[in-house]
């Protein structure tokens, strides 16, 4: 053994399965897709911010462009315009990805039940975890997300085909 | 150098334009000069460059829908409200046009910054700009039928989700697959 | 009328039918034959500050024709106010401008008091002032960290929205909601300013001050900073007036118009302050007056904290229009009436109209307000600073290049949320 167990220490063998080392890297490098809607886009970069510091989730990379992201947020009311660019940016990500449905509007039409919106994205998009509140504090959207990781957990390469349940927080 | 003594907005342009205006009214502190629409442009025009008026900026142009049993001229209203930055006040203009041909010429001329102001009232409420440069929809998609401002226009809404009705909702409601 | 359903299957939601003619007089021929190009920019674009949409057309890298597209936030705000009372208006106002909720919402309470006639207290007066003058550093903050990463500069944005945290909790404090606190009603404020709060403001202030000066050794001097904002998006001050631009974005241009000064609301006249106002018109020049508004206002909140009355009410007593507190259910019939009237039919308007304009962040916001005699609106119009300063993009971007177009949107600081309602 040399100068790599020296400074590794000696690690010996690890044994996993191959699900849980897969969760295990999708969960702690999860790219967001930076994209923001309205209101819940102000919390969202908050939670970006210094005082909440979505890094220590490994999320601090926001990606511009969809190709390079695993997670879309969608933050804020959806609008009958705005509908069809949504889904193709989700179309647009490659798999394996992720659906947080960040406050009211985004999940169920919120305070604006009328013409212009979509009343939930998931008219839409697949959606993975809703989270609730006119917008969410920052707080919020981490247990949301926090939640998504609980749920890749449990993910399985047996499980790939079939759709899963959403979550609601 | 000084500042030229103020008009009172509606003795001048009575004194220019003898048959223009229709009436005028006040309420609380707003001056309200309603206008037959075809002289809406030449007193705008009037009220920006004259002397003691100079109205030199246009605040807002609101249509409003007065549907459905209207004790108005007309069943819709146009208001356009100007700001004298010299004389630091504020005038409304209006114009109430018919049900079936709601058109009045257009501002853009005058102020530059009315293009998307009529654009807005033309998209949603249906009012027809004659003459205005760009009369694409601006809110809503281009395909979107109706004008939803209107009064006649249904809000449009869901019906709220309990348990009882829940499954009839979903049965309707469209829903995303991968 | 034929009323658009919601559409059912995927394919009605892609259905594009359009066509290169439709743009025809808008770009010029140049770009119909091919000579130039046609980019579309956004509405997902991380620099257009939400859901903007920018069909630009190049001759190369410079910006021949600009045409922004909006409407990709359209809530219909407007006409969902028109379904609730007066006082539930105001909750849905705060989500226009979502930067400034609070301006928001005093825009509609003024509307509200001055088409029924409603006098508002001294005391509520001052608290309104010193909410208004808190939500507007807290605008600017964003606008400042966001106008700074859009360049470039990623680190602004971490300091500026350090302060702003301290901001929002305590508007928390005060409303129970960070964000869209709905804390001013038709006729003052929806509760006093819980205790505790005047220190916490007094501490911040005094915490605040030198943080601007933090941002600007950040920015102001920087050589790279002044490349890309001197010069760039100039407006000029008869353009700018023709075209309706306000507030900051108008100042920068060396117009001296700030509604806070010129046509005081809300007690605003008995305060001291200055009006910054720039001289060239471009981008570096509006940076350069909302940094000094923040100064200007955390001047204003110190006076308006020794003019602010110990005692008094903080919402008018008039019962007609405002509900009584809770501890009066209890020992007065009438109250009981009043409350249930007020929470059930609310109160009524008489079929007039009227027009408010008040100095948000961004500049004039206007409130076009038209009653029916009943208990809801007819009709509800904003006019928002962000619908005028886009709709001014194409004559401040013509020849620029196409990253100056950033900073220009940066700079004339858009919320879409704001523009489109």
């Amino acid at each position: 053994m040399g100068v790599i167990s020296s400074k590794l220490g000696n690690l010996g063998v690890v044994t996993t399965t191959l699900d849980t080392a897969i969760n295990w890297g999708r969960n702690g490098a999860m790219w967001p897709l930076l994209f923001g809607l309205a209101c819940c886009a102000i919390e969202y970069m908050g939670t970006q911010a210094s005082n909440y510091d979505l890094s220590r989730f490994g999320m601090e990379l926001n990606r511009a462009s969809p190709r390079q992201a695993d997670l879309l947020i969608v933050s804020g009311r959806l609008t009958r315009k705005m509908a069809p660019v949504v889904r193709q940016l989700y179309d647009q990500m490659a798999d394996p990805k992720w659906v947080i449905s960040m406050g009211d509007c985004a999940s169920c039409g919120g305070v604006y039940n009328n013409y212009a919106l979509v009343q939930g994205v998931d008219e839409v998009i697949p959606v993975d975890v809703y989270v609730a509140g006119c917008p969410p504090r920052p707080e919020q959207l981490l247990h949301g997300i926090i939640t998504l990781h609980e749920k890749i957990k449990g993910d399985s390469i047996r499980h790939w085909a079939a759709p899963q349940e959403a979550i609601r927080v | 150098m000084s500042i030229p003594q103020a008009l009172d907005p509606a003795a001048a342009v009575k004194a220019a334009f003898p048959d223009a205006i229709d009436d005028v009214r006040e309420y609380a502190g707003d001056t309200t000069l309603v206008l037959k629409p075809e002289y809406l442009v030449r007193v705008a025009q009037y009220l920006r460059d004259t002397k003691g008026l100079v109205y030199n900026v246009l605040s807002d142009v609101s249509a409003v829908d007065y549907w459905p049993d209207y004790n108005r001229p007309g069943r819709f209203g146009v208001s356009y409200h100007l700001l004298s930055m010299l004389y630091r006040r504020r005038l409304r203009l209006k114009v109430y046009l018919a049900e079936d041909e709601p058109t009045v010429e257009t501002v853009t001329g005058v102020w530059p910054g009315a293009n998307w102001l009529e654009r807005e009232a033309q998209d949603l409420m249906g009012i027809d700009f004659k003459g205005h440069p760009d009369s694409r929809r601006l809110m809503m998609p281009d395909d979107w039928q109706g004008h939803p401002h209107r009064r006649d226009y249904p809000l449009g809404y869901e019906t709220v989700m309990f348990s009882f009705n829940a499954e009839e909702i979903m049965k309707h409601k469209p829903r995303a697959t991968e | 009328m034929a009323v658009q359903s919601a559409p059912e299957t995927m394919e009605q939601v892609f259905k594009w039918e359009g066509s290169l003619d439709d743009l025809k007089g808008l770009v010029s021929e140049r770009a119909i034959t091919g000579e130039t190009m046609l980019l579309n920019m956004g509405p997902h674009h991380p620099s257009t500050h939400g859901v903007l949409r920018v069909l630009l057309e190049l001759d190369g890298e410079e910006i021949v024709t600009c045409l922004p597209d909006v409407g990709f936030l359209h809530t219909g705000i407007e006409k969902t106010i028109e379904s609730k009372t007066y006082e539930k208006g105001v909750t849905l106002t705060d989500r226009m401008d979502y930067l400034a909720p609070m301006s928001n919402n005093m825009g509609y309470c003024l509307a509200v008091e001055k088409l029924v006639g409603l006098e508002v207290p001294y005391r509520a007066q001052i608290m309104r002032v010193i909410c208004l003058e808190l939500t507007r550093l807290n605008s600017h903050l964003v606008w400042l960290g966001t106008h700074a990463i859009d360049m470039g500069a990623m680190s602004v944005f971490l300091y500026a929205f350090r302060e702003r945290e301290m901001i929002l909790k305590m508007f928390e404090t005060l409303s129970g909601q960070r964000l869209m606190g709905s804390y001013m009603r038709p006729g003052g404020v929806w509760r006093d300013f819980p205790e505790g709060f005047l220190q916490t403001l007094e501490s911040f202030l005094e915490y605040f001050q030198p943080k601007i000066d933090d941002y600007e050794r950040l920015l102001t001097k920087n050589p790279l900073w002044i490349d890309r904002t001197q010069g760039i998006g100039v407006i000029e001050p008869e353009q700018a007036m023709a075209w309706g631009i306000s507030g900051p974005s108008l100042r920068g241009s060396g117009v001296n118009w700030d509604l806070r000064k010129t046509m005081p609301y809300s007690s605003y006249e008995q305060f001291d302050f200055n009006v910054p106002v720039g001289e060239h018109g471009d981008v570096y020049d509006r940076y350069l007056v909302r940094i000094l508004e923040m100064r200007e206002s955390v001047k204003i909140i110190q006076q308006a904290l020794k003019k602010l009355p110990a005692k008094g009410p903080f919402r008018s007593e008039n019962r007609k229009f405002v509900p009584p507190p809770r501890a009066e259910l209890g020992q007065s019939m009438e109250a009981v009436i009043h409350h249930f009237k007020l929470w059930t039919e609310g109160f009524s308007a008489p079929d007039e109209e009227v027009f408010v304009a008040i100095e948000s962040p961004r500049g004039e916001l206007g409130v076009y307000l038209h009653g029916t005699g009943g208990t809801k609106p007819r009709r509800i119009h904003f006019k928002t600073p962000s619908f005028v300063h886009i709709s001014s993009l194409p004559i401040m971007t013509q020849g620029h290049l196409i990253a100056d177009l950033v900073a220009i949107i940066g700079s004339v600081d858009v919320v879409l949320g704001d523009c489109d309602r």
